[in-house]
């Protein structure tokens, strides 16, 4: 939702531009929206929700915060795609090492809940 | 884009976007780049290095917060404060955040005032991005002597798994020092920019090579990967 507001905004700007021109409103349009994200992040937390949903939502507004950032304030959305690639997708490779370090991590849980069940 | 003269055969107008510029770029025997100044170049990958840095930092939290069989410390309860009578969980870290997030907005609109070469502007923006910096760096200060002082340590603390100490340290030591170094920075830019030295062409101290406003920009790119990190912590520290 707050990304089709952005992108209607930044739609006229040309695509390949040296230097950055673009109106303030649209970095104070983003600042509200961070705003407004960071709000309701901490709204999850004030109302104590719990489980899947607390879960999702904490992940959707960490996503759609760091996507406004890297597009906007740093540029990124006007970028050629040679360059954004180059520099976003490396990163993906991150959630591999997530997984993997998941399964890791259950089976020392498991190691753990079996030899020692006291603890630590 | 296809109107380009042929005597421009050179000129990186011809470029196409889509699948079809990435190989183009990639593949001209030229620099791959186009329309990225070296000095952005090699910051946006000093920022991809720092970012899997952190983010061993984040799956090493998690890594010990999934095995350990202890309970892990509440976060929510462990950074409340009571302020005038009410008790509000994790409230010092949400200002801490609207501050960061803040700075973020000043920092890209000074860019933005640097291209248009409006010295004062950038520089006063600049400055506000610095100041909230540094009210970011006191809170975080603050907020480390409170949990010290309720007897946190990197091998235990009084609620829960001993790792959340080690964890709690390490992410938020290593995003302060960040935040330091980035406010260190914005003080000797925006003091260039403030004297005129990308107007005058006036030579560095230490290269001796000219300045340029994009020097300014280069500068927020390193501000905004500091908020951004911020970001992820505030959502996979904080709130989870």
């Amino acid at each position: 939702m707050s990304q089709a507001t952005i992108h209607a905004e930044i739609q006229p700007a040309p695509q390949v531009e040296v230097q950055q021109h673009h109106p303030i409103r649209l970095y104070l349009v983003v600042w509200v929206w961070l705003f407004i994200l960071s709000f309701c992040s901490y709204m999850v937390d004030y109302f104590q929700l719990a489980g899947l949903l607390r879960w999702s939502l904490i992940l959707i507004f960490m996503a759609l915060k760091a996507g406004l950032i890297i597009a906007v304030f740093m540029h990124m959305a006007w970028e050629r795609l040679a360059f954004s690639y180059a520099i976003l997708l490396p990163p993906t490779l991150l959630l591999v090492f997530v997984g993997i370090m998941i399964f890791e991590s259950d089976y020392t849980l498991l190691s753990r809940l079996t030899f020692f069940s006291a603890g630590s | 884009m296809n109107e380009v003269l042929p005597s421009t055969a050179h000129s990186e107008a011809a470029a196409s976007s889509g699948l079809p510029g990435i190989v183009q770029d990639w593949s001209s025997d030229r620099q791959a780049f186009k329309h990225v100044s070296w000095g952005k170049a090699m910051m946006w990958v000093f920022l991809l290095s720092d970012t899997f840095v952190f983010a061993t930092f984040l799956i090493s939290y998690m890594t010990v917060r999934m095995s350990t069989t202890v309970p892990w410390p509440n976060p929510s309860e462990v950074f409340a404060l009571e302020i005038a009578g009410h008790h509000l969980p994790l409230i010092l870290i949400a200002i801490m955040t609207f501050v960061l997030i803040s700075s973020s907005g000043t920092m890209a609109m000074a860019v933005n005032f640097g291209y248009r070469r409006d010295r004062r502007k950038t520089a006063i923006l600049m400055l506000v991005t610095a100041l909230l910096g540094a009210a970011f760096v006191g809170m975080q200060a603050f907020e480390w002597t409170k949990l010290i002082s309720e007897g946190v340590r990197p091998w235990g603390n009084p609620w829960g798994a001993d790792q959340f100490g080690a964890s709690f340290f390490m992410i938020t030591g290593f995003h302060g020092t960040h935040v330091t170094i980035g406010v260190i920075f914005l003080f000797i830019i925006a003091r260039k920019v403030w004297r005129g030295d990308f107007d005058q062409g006036r030579r560095g101290f230490f290269t001796s090579r000219k300045g340029h406003y994009e020097i300014v920009e280069i500068t927020g790119l390193y501000w905004h990967f500091v908020d951004l990190v911020w970001v992820f912590i505030f959502a996979l520290f904080y709130l989870w």
